[in-house]
């Protein structure tokens, strides 16, 4: 036998070896993914992450309550004072300064999460017997932190502003939340 | 791949709240609430046990005036059997309260009266009938509330008996009253017990003080019913331990006297 | 077979020879606890290793029964425990047994774990010895938090999402970890499901790595006070009865002090508020862990502010599990060739420095980081001395040691552990070794 027939037999082993190695790891990860892929959101929770809401029966002025992912979010067509009133706000008066064009995607219609990010109270203001607060959006109960017309805090223990959730408009009529 | 992309925001919004509350929650603690004095309660101690003409009359309390409200859902009327009651009591106490059972052969729900198998029925079929019913705010079950305060029996007699007019200056808010031992000073619960608000069967004058007294001997009972067994098997077990520690360490002793050590 | 047994025990011994024969569990039990030398001059700290071991075979077999009556849903599990401690004969026993075992599990593990820093029980050959233990502290902790889940109280869920959060905290793909973890968008059923079931799983792990960790004893043998190496049979009694009887007396007494709470103040170590059935929309006003994580969680909370490009979310996370890491690299950090700080006078104060600063760290996280640390001292607050601890905790295992085993001049070390015990005086004197132990 000659040197050159042995080392062809030599890289034809590393060949193999190689080749069931990189097979087996590749076995190994698919075998894995199922398990971790199972630890993933379930197509029923899936289900549930995002919520269509239409708001074609929405009037100016009316503030409706919709359940998102277990949280409730407020959806307010606001009135055009509401909105001139979160526009004009300097942000030096802020705690946590956020301009209104941040927190909406039509300035007709603001959409936040409904809980209060102090110690995760439900703020009031949704029914038009509710106190508004101070500024006219929202009021914890909870410990009196008071909220504006875009979901801002302005007074009281909370630190940042109402949480804007991932939304978009699907139409005029509709918007689709997560 | 849009949904993926949202999880992910709400996961991180999530994260965002959580870490906000583990900020915020220094705020609130400072603003701490009045203290209530202790007092000297019978099942206190090692050797303490429930007192039972007290936690009796605190179940005449809780059910003529907090169960309109508060559930005690932990709690089965079988059980009452340790505070002293008879069967035949506890059959008529349960039988003034109607439970939803069902489905019968025709497929429908129905009520019957409770039984003494039957949990405490509650004032409302959910949390959210209870809030509707309440301005909003949600009457906490009572089946475990001496344990889930700091101060415990303590704290809730002090809430009880510590409703006063708010200082000049501070404003209550709209549906809230003032009570410097709650949390906040501003509680959705009115003052409950008024000067005679229950006619004990037993003769003892209602006054605001004996009803506060007496249902928060019913409400410790209810929260811990196990309390007796446990503090009269801990005591033997105890004993027997430090015997068996005594008796250890004399052989140890002596065991390892033969050694160089 | 009779004939040829040299055995004096009676008909039982021919068994047990056969078994042996096939599975040599009798002669590994005779090796390497009868006859396992161990150096004679232990002292009280040396029980722990023995209190652990009962501590992890109490909390299995309390946690096995618990799950018999326990139901892991988020609309049950409350209601499930309070049957367990209503309802359930010796219920409240097996729970409260459970939770207290927790803390006692870990009062027991920090003393062991001090008692090896004290004495330089991780130097070498014990690396891998101190490493695994240091292994089964974070799979305990692991446990532990999972545990805490289960009851589906407030603390519950509010410690579930904020410490599951923290792994946000990760660049790229914190969220999906996060995720992945929740099973959803919230700590929600699921993420309950797969607590109990990984909090059933993992004490069996715990119990794996125990059994690595005492092999690997067995096979460098045990540190002791003196951190000198017995050198022959003077210096060592067999681990059976001597150790098994004084481990006995330690455990008595251990488990003594631990039923005076289960059945006296149960609750003494358990927060309130985790009585409140777990309410996502209802936040507690003060989330803390359970006592056992305080200093860990202090050193999650000191990093309050951006280091370069690392915000202070990612820094407190770091922080937190650089303080377990360091654990790990300590037999390498210690340069010291002397293992034991009995002469060791500098590092000894440190020693004594460091445990004050873990207590003072446990003591900053358990409080709001606003409060004064003194009532109306309010230029010092308590996340200053959350940032003097933090500080001088890394200070220690990373500046202070490696320069201590440059710069201490140890004390001369006895030459025998027997020399050391018994002072030079022949065997036999033993009115004055018994004065030696009460020393």
């Amino acid at each position: 036998m000659s040197d050159d027939t042995q080392d062809h037999d030599g890289s034809r082993r590393d060949f193999l070896y190689l080749s069931a190695g990189a097979f087996g790891a590749v076995g190994l990860g698919a075998a894995l993914w199922p398990f971790i892929s199972s630890m993933n959101p379930s197509a029923d929770v899936l289900a549930l992450s995002t919520t269509e809401v239409d708001i074609s029966q929405i009037e100016v002025g009316q503030r409706v309550t919709v359940k998102w992912q277990g949280k409730p979010v407020f959806i307010d067509r606001r009135t055009p004072k509401a909105i001139s009133e979160a526009e004009s706000t300097d942000l030096v008066d802020l705690r946590d300064p956020q301009t209104d064009a941040d927190r909406v995607a039509q300035p007709d219609w603001l959409v936040v999460v409904g809980v209060c990010t102090h110690l995760g109270c439900v703020p009031k203001g949704q029914k038009p017997s509710e106190k508004r607060g101070n500024w006219g959006g929202w009021f914890c109960p909870c410990h009196s932190s008071h909220y504006d017309t875009s979901g801002r805090i302005r007074q009281g223990p909370a630190p940042l502003n109402l949480p804007v959730p991932p939304y978009k408009f699907l139409n005029d009529t509709n918007i689709k939340i997560g | 791949m849009g949904i993926v992309c949202n999880l992910r925001r709400a996961a991180a919004a999530t994260g965002l709240i959580a870490s906000v509350v583990l900020v915020s929650s220094s705020a609130i603690a400072a603003g701490g609430a009045k203290h209530a004095v202790a007092q000297d309660w019978h099942f206190e101690g090692v050797f303490g046990t429930v007192d039972r003409a007290s936690a009796q009359r605190g179940l005449q309390v809780y059910l003529e005036v907090c169960s309109g409200c508060h559930a005690l859902k932990q709690v089965a009327y079988r059980n009452l059997a340790a505070l002293g009651f008879t069967e035949t009591e506890i059959k008529a106490i349960a039988a003034n309260y109607e439970v939803t059972d069902g489905p019968n052969d025709e497929g429908e729900m129905f009520q019957r009266p409770a039984v003494v198998s039957d949990s405490f029925v509650s004032p409302f079929p959910n949390a959210e009938a209870a809030k509707a019913s309440n301005n909003g705010a949600l009457p906490p079950d009572l089946s475990l509330q001496v344990k889930a305060h700091a101060g415990g029996a303590d704290y809730i007699r002090g809430l009880l008996t510590g409703y006063e007019d708010a200082p000049s200056g501070t404003d209550v808010p709209d549906g809230l009253n003032y009570n410097p031992f709650f949390p906040g000073s501003f509680i959705a619960m009115p003052a409950p017990l008024a000067e005679d608000g229950v006619e004990y069967t037993d003769g003892t004058k209602a006054s605001v003080d004996q009803m506060a007294w007496d249902v928060v001997n019913f409400m410790q009972w209810a929260a811990e019913p196990e309390m007796e067994q446990r503090k009269k098997t801990g005591f033997k077990v105890v004993l027997f331990l430090i015997i068996l520690s005594a008796v250890l360490y004399a052989a140890k002793r002596k065991m390892w006297s033969n050694l160089d050590h | 077979m009779s004939a040829g047994t040299h055995q004096t025990g009676g008909t039982g011994s021919g068994l047990v020879k056969w078994i042996d024969s096939r599975l040599p569990v009798f002669s590994y039990m005779q090796k390497e606890y009868a006859e396992f030398e161990a150096p004679k001059n232990f002292n009280w700290f040396w029980n722990f290793g023995a209190i652990l071991t009962f501590m992890l075979v109490l909390m299995i077999m309390t946690g096995v029964f618990l799950a018999m009556q326990y139901t892991p849903h988020t609309s049950l599990a409350f209601d499930s425990v309070e049957r367990i401690m209503r309802d359930v004969n010796f219920g409240w026993l097996l729970r409260y047994l459970h939770a207290n075992g927790a803390t006692f599990f870990f009062i027991a593990i920090y003393i062991h774990m001090f008692r090896g820093m004290y004495y330089g029980s991780y130097k070498g050959p014990r690396e891998l010895l101190w490493m695994l233990g240091v292994v089964i502290f974070l799979l305990m902790m692991a446990t532990a938090f999972m545990g805490y889940v289960l009851p589906w109280g407030q603390m519950s869920f509010w410690g579930a999402t904020v410490i599951t959060n923290l792994f946000s905290a990760i660049p790229l793909v914190g969220d999906s970890i996060v995720t992945l973890l929740w099973g959803g968008f919230s700590v929600d059923n699921p993420t309950l499901n797969r607590f109990f079931a990984l909090h059933y799983l993992f004490p069996f792990l715990i119990f794996g790595v125990v059994i690595l960790h005492v092999i690997a004893l067995h096979v460098t043998g045990s540190n002791n006070p003196l951190g000198v190496d017995p050198k022959g049979p003077q210096d060592t009694v067999p681990f059976h009865p001597y150790y098994t009887m004084k481990d006995s007396v330690g455990l008595a007494v251990f488990v003594t002090i631990m039923a005076a709470f289960v059945f006296f103040a149960p609750n003494f170590f358990g927060e309130p508020e985790n009585y409140l059935e777990a309410a996502p929309l209802v936040t507690p006003a003060h989330i803390v862990p359970e006592w056992y994580f305080l200093p860990f969680f202090a050193i999650l909370r000191s990093v309050d502010f951006n280091i370069w490009f690392i915000d202070a979310k990612l820094g407190g996370v770091l922080a937190m599990f650089g303080s377990i890491g360091v654990l790990f690299i300590l037999p390498w950090l210690d340069k010291s060739p002397v293992r034991s700080a009995n002469f060791r006078p500098i590092y000894k104060w440190f020693f004594w420095i460091l445990l004050l600063d873990c207590i003072v760290l446990g003591y900053v996280g358990g409080k709001p980081t606003g409060d004064p640390v003194v009532a109306g001292v309010e230029w010092f607050k308590v996340i200053h001395l959350g940032y003097i601890t933090t500080f001088w905790y890394f200070f220690h295992f990373l500046i202070l040691l490696p320069l201590l085993g440059i710069f201490e001049r140890p004390k001369p070390l006895p030459k025998s552990i027997s020399e050391a015990v018994l002072g030079g005086r022949t065997p036999g004197a033993t009115a004055n070794a018994k004065q030696m132990e009460k020393a």
